[in-house]
């Protein structure tokens, strides 16, 4: 089946004319139409447009243009990057009837690719959360077991990889958006350094920690979707000037003598059995095929969750104070003042989680709590970086679980938030260092559920990451490869 | 780490969010086991160590001052909620 196709197979039938991309897109726009009642990947899809937009790009093909690689190539996008004229929700009511009168940079290159868009897919409203279960609209579920949560927050985007809705997706990672999810769908999904990608019309959460990424079925489909999305773009300060080489030279290479840090701290307490099996057995491959891989101690990683959620909470209480019911998104009916208009269509808009969070960050950020919260939390931040900088003195990529456990049922943690947040304990440190990482999967725990391998690279080189990912992809033997749905 | 109804109420003011009364109740509970979890890092002697705010090294960006087309008006006013006489409409500010 078309659907089942990965990227750079697709990539290729197009280019050779053994398809056309109006029948790899109809292909999905079935599929979604067969299983999504069931998954819950998508808020809006784009079939009419997206129809269109094949069949031109089919049209150009047949004039004999010359076409991106990714022409004619569908692909989903979370809805929190602003598509001009298509609905973006960040699966808020208060952005119910919010449409973009423009395009994200991200959004820019697909267009300019001539790629096709499927449409936008779910995910915990405004990026806060581990599980989708706190979009305003629907709970999406895990593929591979359908009462199980697909993890969050780029739920949306993982599942469709999983459930075969979209041949890759885009995510955004703020403390582990992109890897955990892909780490409970059984997908690769990867989080490059902080700068590499532009953030121009994302919806921001915690601005010095945002970051999109891919989200696809294999190693090889990430390379060349950072191929398509890294890049400088003067539209965003933070935007790193960096080269983007082409990341595919990393695929299909020895890993012979490449050195790996196992930190003891992410394989201890807390950490389920099968997980720490499946990364061991996995640790036994690379080593198998030449890597060098040491236990290791790192400091400060008990403090990286806190200092995380008083980062994040900070930087999104002061990004989330546009939302104030009068420029765009949801306006209370009924008010006497200004103030009450702010206090009553924020009130209504938005989500408990997305409250909770705002009042922590004002909390820390409030006079007298300054210096003991956000300060601190930014000091701890300046240590967790000094951590990483000396594994990789040494080593050229750090190993750890990308989550303590498997996927959890939906609704067994929506009422602990704590417990949610302790879902992220492997993946904040690094945002907090601004480090690339990947999450794929190294096999399934006991229950049937993917578990996933998450490996860490210095700043700007995804491309020794996408290297032993690669190695270790083909080396890996897998009892599934795709959910029965 | 108590926190007190007063404390909720003050810094949903200062967030500007109307909680119901029921959200109160709710978010002086979470709040509490929230800030208690925060607290976990001021078990940490830090001393004068030098805050991070930002990961990559970038201070100000400029570009040439060049005049470009800003967005259509009428295209951003397009997801107001209300408008008039081609600007956002609000309540009455200044009696």
């Amino acid at each position: 089946m078309l659907y089942q196709k990965s990227v750079s197979a697709l990539q290729h039938m197009l280019q050779n004319k053994e398809v056309t991309s109006e029948e790899v897109t109809q292909s999905y726009l079935d599929r979604i139409e067969m299983v999504d009642k069931k998954v819950g990947a998508y808020i809006t899809v784009a079939s009419e447009s997206a129809l269109a937009t094949a069949r031109a790009v089919d049209e150009k093909r047949n004039k004999g243009e010359v076409l991106s690689p990714f022409a004619g190539i569908p692909i989903g996008i979370k809805d929190n990057m602003c598509t001009e004229g298509l609905r973006t929700t960040c699966a808020s009511k208060m952005l119910d009837n919010f449409v973009p009168p423009f395009d994200a940079t991200i959004i820019n290159k697909i267009k300019e690719n001539d790629m096709i868009i499927l449409g936008k897919l779910n995910m915990d409203e405004f990026a806060m959360g581990s599980s989708t279960e706190n979009s305003a609209y629907h709970v999406t579920k895990n593929p591979w077991d359908l009462e199980y949560v697909p993890g969050g927050s780029s739920g949306g985007s993982a599942a469709a990889v999983a459930a075969e809705l979209a041949p890759f997706t885009l995510g955004s990672d703020t403390g582990g958006s992109i890897r955990q999810p892909a780490h409970y769908c059984g997908v690769v999904g990867m989080k490059p350094t902080y700068g590499r990608v532009s953030r121009y019309g994302l919806i921001a959460f915690a601005s010095s920690l945002d970051q999109i990424g891919p989200l696809t079925r294999d190693v090889r489909d990430a390379a060349l979707a950072l191929n398509l999305i890294c890049g400088h773009d003067r539209m965003d300060s933070s935007s790193a000037f960096m080269d983007t080489p082409d990341f595919t030279t990393y695929l299909d290479q020895d890993i012979k003598g490449m050195r790996i840090a196992l930190p003891r701290e992410f394989m201890g307490e807390g950490i389920a059995e099968d997980v720490k099996a499946s990364i061991l057995s996995a640790v036994k491959i690379l080593e198998h095929m030449g890597a060098v891989v040491d236990e290791v101690h790192m400091e400060m990683t008990e403090y990286a969750l806190p200092s995380y959620y008083l980062i994040s909470s900070a930087e999104a209480s002061s990004n989330l104070a546009r939302f104030d019911g009068i420029k765009y998104g949801h306006q209370a009916g009924d008010y006497d003042t200004l103030v009450e208009l702010y206090k009553q269509s924020r009130d209504e808009g938005f989500g408990a989680e997305v409250k909770r969070r705002i009042m922590l960050g004002t909390y820390a950020l409030s006079s007298g709590y300054y210096d003991a919260y956000y300060k601190k939390a930014q000091q701890v931040r300046t240590l967790i970086k000094n951590q990483f900088d000396l594994l990789f003195a040494e080593y050229d990529l750090v190993l750890t679980p990308t989550g303590p456990t498997t996927a959890f049922k939906i609704g067994a943690k929506v009422n602990n938030p704590i417990e949610m947040y302790l879902n992220d304990i492997c993946t904040v440190p690094i945002n907090i260092a601004g480090l690339p990482a990947i999450s794929l999967n190294s096999g399934f725990d006991r229950m049937g559920l993917p578990i996933g391998l998450q490996l860490i690279g210095k700043g700007f080189d995804e491309g020794t990451i996408l290297k032993v990912a690669h190695a270790y992809e083909q080396a890996r033997v897998l009892d599934k490869v795709r959910p029965e749905l | 780490m108590k926190i007190t109804r007063e404390e909720v109420e003050h810094v949903a003011h200062l967030a500007r969010l109307n909680l119901t009364e029921d959200e109160k109740i709710q978010m002086t509970k979470d709040m509490e086991a929230i800030i208690g979890f925060a607290d976990q890092i001021n078990a940490l002697e830090i001393g004068d160590v030098i805050p991070t705010a930002h990961v990559i090294p970038i201070n100000n960006v400029f570009r040439d001052d060049v005049a470009r087309p800003s967005m259509d008006r009428e295209k951003l006013l397009r997801n107001a909620p209300n408008q008039e006489n081609g600007c956002f409409s609000v309540p009455k500010v200044v009696e």
